[in-house]
This record gives C-alpha cells, structure tokens and sequence, in this order.
C-alpha cells in the first residue's frame, strides 16, 4: 500500500519533490494569509464581548493549533527514522522542529497579549497554558539533543525518542481545558459539535488556519533541501548538482 | 513488514502506551493541584471532603451574580457575589477591574479566605468563554446586550 512512498526515502529524490513543492506551497500560503489576515483584521465583525481585540484569535489560534499539529508531524517522522530507519525521515524530524518551535513561541505571544486586556493577566499557571509552555520546551530539547551529536544519524535516533515521549503531551494540551478548570476558555472549532464562532468570523479563521498550514509546510521543504545538501554533501549527485550550478551562474 | 521492523514497531509502541499511561495517573493524582482555582460551591461545602482553611490563600472561580456589585464612592474598592450551581461566595477586592468584568461574567479572583464565604481578592480576572458572535447576533440569539453595570465608571467601547 505504502510502497509509493518508498522511492521519496531516497534524498535524492526527496530533494527533487521538495524543488517541486516549495513555489506551489509559498504562492498558496501567501495568498491565503493575505486573504484570511485583511479579512479577519479589517472586516469581520467585532465581537459582542471582546470588540475588536478579539481579532487577535486569527493569529493565535492557527499558530496554536498548528503547534500541535507540526509536533505530530513532527513525531511521525521520528517514528519513521525509528522503525524503517529512513535517513530522510530524521531530516524530516529536524526540519520541522524549529518551524513548530516558532509557532509554539507565536501562540503564546499572542496569547499573552490577549490575555491582557480580556482577562487582565498576561500569564496565568493554568493548565492549558503550562502544557503549551511544555510543548516549547519539548521542542527546544529536541533541537537541542539533536544539535549535541556529531553524528547525525545517532542524534536524529536522539532526538527522534524525545519527540515519540513528547506526544503525550498533545492530547493534555488539547484537553487540558476539559479535564480541568481553568482560565482558558473552551475549544472554539476543534470539537465535535457546530463551531461556537459566527460564520462571518468563522471563514477568515479557517483560511487563516489553511495558510499557516501552507506556510509551515512551504519553510519545511525548504529547510528539509538544505538539511539534505548539508548531510549529502560528498555524495556525487550533489557534486553534479553543484557544478551545474555554477555553469548556470557563469553564463 | 520484516521481522526486525516489527519487532522495533512492537518495543517502541509498548513504551509509548507504558509512558502514556505513567503520565495519565500522575496528572489524575495531581488533579488538585491543576486545577487553577475553586468554585464557590467547593470553598463552601468542600472539595472532596476537603474544605479550604480560613486564612489559605486560594483561587476562586464563579459568575458574578446580577444585582450584587457593590462599588464604594470614594474609592476602588469594590465586592460582588460569585456563584456556580450552589451557595454564593462574596469577594472584596480593591483596584481596577478587566474590562470584561461585568454582572454574569465568569470571573477568577486569588486572595485569602478571611471568613467561610468571604474572599478578600489582590487579584481579579475575567474569564470569557469560546463563543464568538457579532453584537446584533448576540442580542437576537441571547436576547441580552452586554453593557456594565451602571456605576461601574463608563468607557467609551460598544
């Protein structure tokens, strides 16, 4: 079923799909947050409570959620170097971690400076905002443990064990606001029930939420390229690579 | 899938569901202490036999009742009744109020117990829920207009 997939293990090749993908993410994810931050920022409605610093809800909540989502991405690559033992697979890992770092970082900037004017406290202990703290610190060790070896493949299985235990945090995150009480309020959109949000309001999010998604992934095509440059770097096809390259850039 | 991957598939899935569920038990024991603050029906009757002490500082998490903020002339002091399904918990704070503060919204004050339905607050905080909707919906679908209590001091927002 799977054996489609197996050709994009090869670097090479892996390189080739990344040349071919970044362009088409990066148009899309640029029009997408073009379209979802005027339209969120400048037409939506205001909000019945919160007024206009509601709005803020269009950079926080996609950063947020694709947070958790980059880390799951994130730990299936891991999992992949683990268990089929594909080189790529670690690149993979190690490309997408500061991206989700960044967003982690972005969600809860926003959050704070959200937090401030509706419910008067830039940081509170609760528990969503803790685990999301966690999160940033897990994906800071696993820079960090990959980062400590000097053999790449021995750090991605490194790192790659720290992303796999992280995981567990992700559905604490997610639930963090049911199991227990807290500050934060409830899930707006990822529940079972119809959003709690009004459509008008509702459609600059989602495609906010499709941009940071193209966005993500257009920065980990192309940070997944070098990262296999770097790693391949004495093979022949990059020498090749290389060369033609330079005859490009001679003329 | 050859034998060695699934033998690898099988060890790291294992320590997965071992990890998970080492985790899953320490946060269910921690409970108490995750969560951010007590309702007042719990600093009444006790929270799981336990009632908090007088004099604890603590967290404290309700609805402010309508009709029952009080504000003092002169300064800010004021106090209000927070309630969930059961008794009301009064709480005496001085210093501004988040600007979502407002008769039926959910509120989070830390301070001390001083007496057992009384907080005196150093903290007061507003805590909103996951529903967003424009004001005119707002009014249609809940039939409310979300304006401040009348001697609350007026700022010039919808």
């Amino acid at each position: 079923m799977w054996k489609w997939l197996h050709p994009y293990a090869q670097p090479k090749r892996a390189y080739q799909l990344c040349t071919t993908l970044t362009p088409w993410f990066w148009t899309a994810a640029v029009m997408c947050l073009a379209l979802g931050t005027i339209w969120g920022l400048a037409f939506a409605p205001q909000d019945y409570q919160q007024g206009d610093s509601f709005r803020i809800i269009y950079i926080h909540v996609p950063s947020a959620m694709l947070s958790m989502s980059s880390y799951v991405a994130m730990a299936m690559a891991a999992l992949v170097g683990i268990i089929w033992q594909w080189r790529t697979a670690y690149m993979t890992m190690i490309a997408i971690a500061p991206i989700g770092a960044t967003m982690t970082f972005i969600a809860l900037i926003t959050g704070a400076a959200w937090g401030k004017p509706m419910w008067g406290a830039w940081w509170v202990w609760d528990a969503r905002l803790t685990s999301e703290l966690i999160l940033l610190f897990l994906y800071f060790g696993v820079i960090a443990l990959y980062s400590a070896f000097e053999d790449k493949q021995q750090a991605g299985k490194a790192a790659g064990v720290m992303a796999l235990v992280g995981v567990v945090n992700i559905p604490i995150i997610h639930f963090s606001v049911e199991w227990w009480n807290t500050l934060h309020q409830g899930s707006t959109i990822t529940k079972l029930d119809k959003p709690s949000i009004a459509t008008d309001m509702l459609w600059p999010l989602l495609i906010n939420l499709l941009g940071f998604g193209l966005f993500i992934a257009a920065v980990t095509t192309m940070r997944l390229r070098n990262e296999i440059i770097r790693r391949e770097i004495h093979r022949p096809w990059v020498q090749s690579l290389v060369e033609q390259k330079e005859q490009d850039h001679a003329v | 899938m050859n034998p060695r991957r699934k033998n690898r598939l099988a060890v790291v899935l294992s320590i997965g569901i071992l990890i998970a569920g080492a985790v899953g038990l320490m946060l269910f024991a921690l409970t108490d202490s995750i969560d951010l603050f007590y309702t007042p029906s719990q600093i009444v009757d006790g929270r799981e036999g336990k009632k908090p002490e007088i004099g604890q500082r603590l967290r404290i998490g309700g609805m402010v009742v309508p009709g029952s903020v009080q504000r003092d002339k002169d300064s800010l002091e004021v106090s209000f009744d927070l309630v969930d399904t059961g008794p009301a918990v009064r709480v005496r704070y001085a210093g501004i109020l988040p600007d979502l503060f407002r008769e039926g919204q959910g509120i989070v004050a830390t301070g001390t117990l001083v007496d057992n339905r009384i907080i005196d607050a150093q903290e007061v905080l507003a805590k909103h829920d996951e529903e967003y909707m424009p004001p005119e919906l707002a009014e249609q679908m809940k039939g409310i207009k979300h304006v401040k209590p009348a001697n609350m001091g007026s700022r010039n927002d919808s």
